[in-house]
């Protein structure tokens, strides 16, 4: 849009933070978050198929505390995803696009995602029986 | 384009500070958006310390208190003072919304008012409404048919009429249009929030002939497609009306005639 000399009104540095905008945003960065973390994941398999010492050396990078932190960041970045994909399926379906319901199933997914990370690293961990 | 930052031109400075009397024992400050296309600065925040015991209940009263008080050159649009007419769209303690229905009580803190976001802005609260209006005008928003009407008007029935209920009560202020990050990043391409409700509501209409010439017009990865459903729109209209709504009943209906 071209201003000429007039100067252009605040936006992103006045308009408050809300329920709605910040939960878009979430979903752009854990998309981004996701698309990185494939690439992750891509390297272990690969490392895998590689030899037993790069499987091994990747191996000892996710047990490692950071890497388990960017696991965890993953997981919860996926369900996270995951569950706003299908808020997003129900507004193209028009349905709960008032805002009563619209912050409802704002706050749902994002307790759903935290509930679900901390269930599927207590189910990996339980599977593991501790080895790692 | 997404650019996050505000232009050299366009960050906001410090102002001047209007004190109220002493004799004020109520007070409330009103930091507002100045700028002054006739001096050669960049826009300021002034602060005014307003006595509220002398002052009407709404952000509107309190901006008119200031333009006969305080300093005339204070410079805003504002016409009915009832929510109707849409002038005083603004962006009041951080969301878009009229001056005039905003309620000085329901803000916490000082009251901080801008322009309308991420619009030109000719003088203060008055921001360049150009490209939303043009874009207004490209949606044709009137009712388009083929056949001769039925002696003197175009009829429709009760049940279609309120199929326009929550469209046509929209009065253009353009909170939601300006309150969507989508719309400020490619505000030229994308139609926004507004029009597009508007666009919907000739869609919607029965006695519209033309509706594939209409939906033809939004098939666009950006003038309909830019919409994301961030929602900032439906938060923020004044009227409480639901733009996002009538952007995915548009989209259905491109899913469904397909």
């Amino acid at each position: 849009m071209s201003t000429g000399n007039r100067p252009l009104s605040p936006h992103l540095q006045v308009y408050k933070p809300q329920i709605t905008s910040v939960l878009s945003i979430f979903h752009r960065f854990t998309g981004v978050v996701l698309a990185v973390g494939a690439l992750m994941l891509a390297y272990w398999l690969n490392a895998a198929a590689y030899g037993p010492e790069a499987f091994e050396r990747t191996q000892a990078f996710l047990a490692h505390w950071f890497g388990k932190l960017l696991l965890f960041g993953w997981t919860w970045a996926l369900l996270y995803h995951l569950c706003n994909g299908i808020r997003h399926m129900f507004w193209d379906a028009c349905l709960g696009l008032e805002i009563p319901q619209v912050r409802a199933s704002g706050w749902f997914v994002c307790i759903a995602s935290v509930i679900l990370t901390l269930l599927a690293w207590t189910a990996g961990y339980g599977m593991l029986g501790g080895a790692y | 384009m997404v650019e996050f930052n505000l232009p050299k031109n366009s960050r906001v400075i410090k102002g001047q500070t209007h004190t109220a009397p002493d004799s004020a024992k109520n007070i409330k400050k009103f930091k507002i958006y100045r700028y002054d296309p006739d001096q050669d600065k960049n826009p300021q925040l002034d602060t005014f310390e307003i006595d509220m015991d002398n002052c009407g209940p709404m952000v509107l009263d309190a901006l008119i208190k200031i333009k006969n008080e305080m300093d005339p050159t204070l410079t805003f649009r504002r016409s009915c003072r009832e929510g109707v007419c849409g002038s005083c769209a603004m962006n009041v303690d951080g969301t878009n919304t009229l001056a005039c229905t905003k309620d000085i009580a329901d803000i916490k803190g000082d009251a901080k008012i801008y322009p309308l976001p991420h619009l030109p802005v000719i003088k203060d609260l008055v921001p360049d409404l150009s490209t939303p209006y043009a874009q207004y005008t490209s949606i044709e928003p009137w009712v388009k048919t083929d056949t001769p009407a039925q002696g003197s008007e175009r009829l429709q029935t009760q049940e279609d009429r309120e199929k326009l209920d929550g469209l046509w009560e929209c009065v253009l202020c353009f909170c939601c249009q300006t309150s969507c990050p989508s719309y400020w990043w490619n505000g030229d391409r994308y139609l926004g929030p507004a029009i597009l409700l508007q666009a919907h509501r000739w869609i919607a209409d029965s006695r519209d002939e033309k509706t594939g010439d209409r939906l033809d017009n939004l098939e666009d990865s950006f003038r309909l497609y830019r919409c994301h459903k961030i929602l900032n729109c439906t938060n923020t209209c004044p009227k409480s009306l639901n733009p996002a709504k009538a952007i995915a009943e548009t989209k259905k209906l491109l899913v469904e005639r397909m």
